[in-house]
């Protein structure tokens, strides 16, 4: 099954062992059980939310269980341009995290491997901003990107930038947050397959008169795109479903909601429930489309473990 | 084996793929050395900003410059609410990491150890929610308490945040037991250990580096947590819900006293624990 392959990233050779299924049973029970209650129930609950009508009164909130499939042609019709904006800054994010992740990933892996305290010092800076707060980072580019910042202010009195423009509240300050918050989830895995690059093989390439950049096409692109394709996965993922960056009191502003800002408003200030619903599964299935188009591509085109991505 | 010898197989055993002849592959000697720099640089900005404004003699709203102070820093708690959501965060924290790891914990050895049936059901329940937005995870909980009638507060974040480590765990943990030799338990058995026996003095101190990574990684990955506590939350603050909704106000610059605080902390825990291992690699090198 491609899916077990997908799961079982950590061991090449899992043993197989037999022995006392019952203690397997005991051990595996809580944790499967706990899932099954706090994740699946959830997600089928979203779907039968997603199904709800209206009571017949119509009060704000109340809803009755249905059969509404309208509802989703209702969301579709009313937040396409959400929808449609989530993926596409996801999707520039996603490549502007790579362009920034490959030669940093590089130079970590491949440059300074002689080095190994150096090389984990590096990886320590790379992953240093985990260790702040999320949104007080956000906070941060927000303070510095604002109006009154001096950037704003500075590139306003060089006539870099008309002196009604904004950066903050714009397609751009949502990308650029987007970017910066999911590059450290682009490099690790970059990281981890460049760090397995036998540099051998580029001496070969270029005692074989390659150039330098077909070395780079030929040898170590190949070699690393299962680090590509999870980097890709493990940032487009989040950031799709993001709704701190896109939020107005953030790095967005009123025409740059993505999809999580209105499944949170349709949640909390609408309690349109049935819509929230209807929103999150097509968030997640379209997110499902991706991951089996990566199954599927790993295994079938580029004939690569599924190392990695875990 | 000479003691020369030894040594150069230690160097040997640091540097595991011989060096790139670097004359002929780097894009230019120094571009990439550069860039690098420039690009971890970006990466720790708003770690500096938020580090200054955290001494800034900021009033409600810690967006410009008023003048240097250390009150914020004797004086944390003074912001309305902050550290009470910081309380929570930790509370949050500790205890989802406690329940996670050890249900984490117990999966990874079912796995590794044992053969049972639904094995790819399994795998695909632990890496389902890893693959899903957090949006989606956090909706789907609160339509599931509010079907329910449950109260939105510590205990549902708790049961959130549990759920979204689990899967982590079992990654982190089951790397370890896989490298976990079987024979050692063989052998306290064949000494005629008790289950129990094998299991506390052999594998769990074997598995506790992984078990202590995976819950570290617990605890960062709820303590960070918006997205999911946002919506299982009530009104119960949270460290990142406190700063979203002071956000629209301003964040006062206690908030970022604790952020950065808590930043120092775990730098100079990873740091000690990098350095160590680097020692610990050149006193094994020497010995051998």
């Amino acid at each position: 099954m491609a899916f077990s392959a997908f799961a079982s990233a950590a061991p090449a050779q899992e043993p197989a062992p037999k022995r006392r299924s019952k203690i397997a049973l005991l051990l595996l029970a809580p944790g499967v059980l706990y899932l099954v209650i706090f994740f699946l129930v959830p997600l089928f609950t979203l779907v039968t939310t997603a199904l709800q009508a209206p009571t017949a009164s119509g009060d704000i909130g109340q809803y009755v269980p249905g059969f509404e499939i309208g509802n989703y042609a209702t969301v579709l019709a009313q937040y396409s341009p959400q929808i449609l904006r989530s993926f596409g800054y996801s999707l520039v994010a996603t490549v502007f995290a790579l362009l920034f992740s490959y030669p940093l990933a590089y130079f970590i892996a491949v440059k300074v491997r002689h080095r190994p305290l150096l090389q984990n010092l590096l990886l320590v800076l790379v992953i240093a901003p985990f260790f702040i707060s999320f949104l007080l980072r956000t906070m941060a580019w927000k303070s510095m990107l604002s109006d009154e910042s001096f950037l704003v202010s500075a590139l306003k009195g060089l006539s870099l930038m008309a002196p009604d423009a904004h950066i903050t509240g714009t397609p751009f300050s949502v990308i650029f947050g987007l970017t910066y918050n999911f590059i450290p989830f682009m490099t690790l895995p970059l990281y981890a397959v460049l760090e397995r690059l036998d540099t051998r093989y580029l001496e070969a390439g270029s005692d074989l008169y390659a150039r330098p950049f077909t070395t780079f096409r030929t040898i170590t692109l190949p070699l690393s795109a299962p680090g590509i394709i999870s980097g890709v996965l493990l940032t487009f993922i989040p950031a799709a479903g993001d709704y701190v960056n896109a939020s107005r009191q953030f790095l967005g502003g009123t025409g740059t909601t993505m999809i999580g800002n209105v499944i949170d408003s349709n949640f909390f200030d609408l309690q349109n429930y049935p819509a929230a619903a209807a929103l999150s599964i097509i968030l997640m299935s379209a997110i499902l489309v991706l991951v089996i188009v990566y199954i599927l591509l790993s295994v079938y085109v580029w004939k690569t473990g599924t190392e990695g991505l875990l | 084996m000479t003691l020369q010898e030894a040594r150069a197989l230690g160097t040997v055993m640091e540097t595991p793929a011989p060096r790139p002849s670097r004359a002929r592959f780097s894009l230019g000697r120094w571009l990439l050395p550069v860039y690098s720099a420039l690009a971890l640089i970006f990466l720790l900005v708003p770690i500096v900003y938020t580090f200054v404004f955290s001494f800034n003699d900021s009033l409600k709203s810690n967006i410009s410059w008023r003048g240097f102070t250390l009150d914020k820093w004797t004086n944390v708690c003074a912001a309305q609410g902050v550290c009470e959501a910081f309380g929570n965060s930790i509370l949050i924290g500790v205890i989802a990491t406690l329940a996670a790891t050890t249900l984490g914990t117990a999966i990874a050895i079912a796995l590794v150890r044992y053969r049972f049936r639904f094995r790819t059901g399994v795998n695909l329940l632990l890496f389902l929610p890893m693959a899903t937005p957090e949006v989606v995870l956090g909706a789907g909980l609160a339509a599931e308490f509010l079907g329910l009638g449950a109260d939105m507060g510590l205990v549902t974040i708790i049961l959130a945040h549990t759920m979204f480590c689990i899967s982590f765990v079992v990654v982190t943990v089951k790397a370890r037991v896989t490298s976990l030799d079987p024979a050692l338990e063989e052998a306290g058995r064949d000494l005629y250990a008790s289950p129990g026996q094998v299991f506390w003095r052999i594998t769990f101190p074997l598995l506790l580096p992984g078990i202590v990574a995976a819950a570290l990684l617990s605890f960062a990955l709820s303590f960070d947590d918006f997205i999911i506590t946002n919506f299982n939350s009530g009104t119960t603050d949270t460290f990142p819900k406190f700063i979203y909704v002071s956000a629209a106000r301003g964040v006062p610059a206690e908030a970022n006293v604790i952020a950065s605080a808590v930043f120092i902390l775990a730098i100079v825990l990873v740091l000690a624990q990098q350095i160590s291992a680097a020692a610990r690699r050149k006193r094994l090198a020497k010995v051998q």
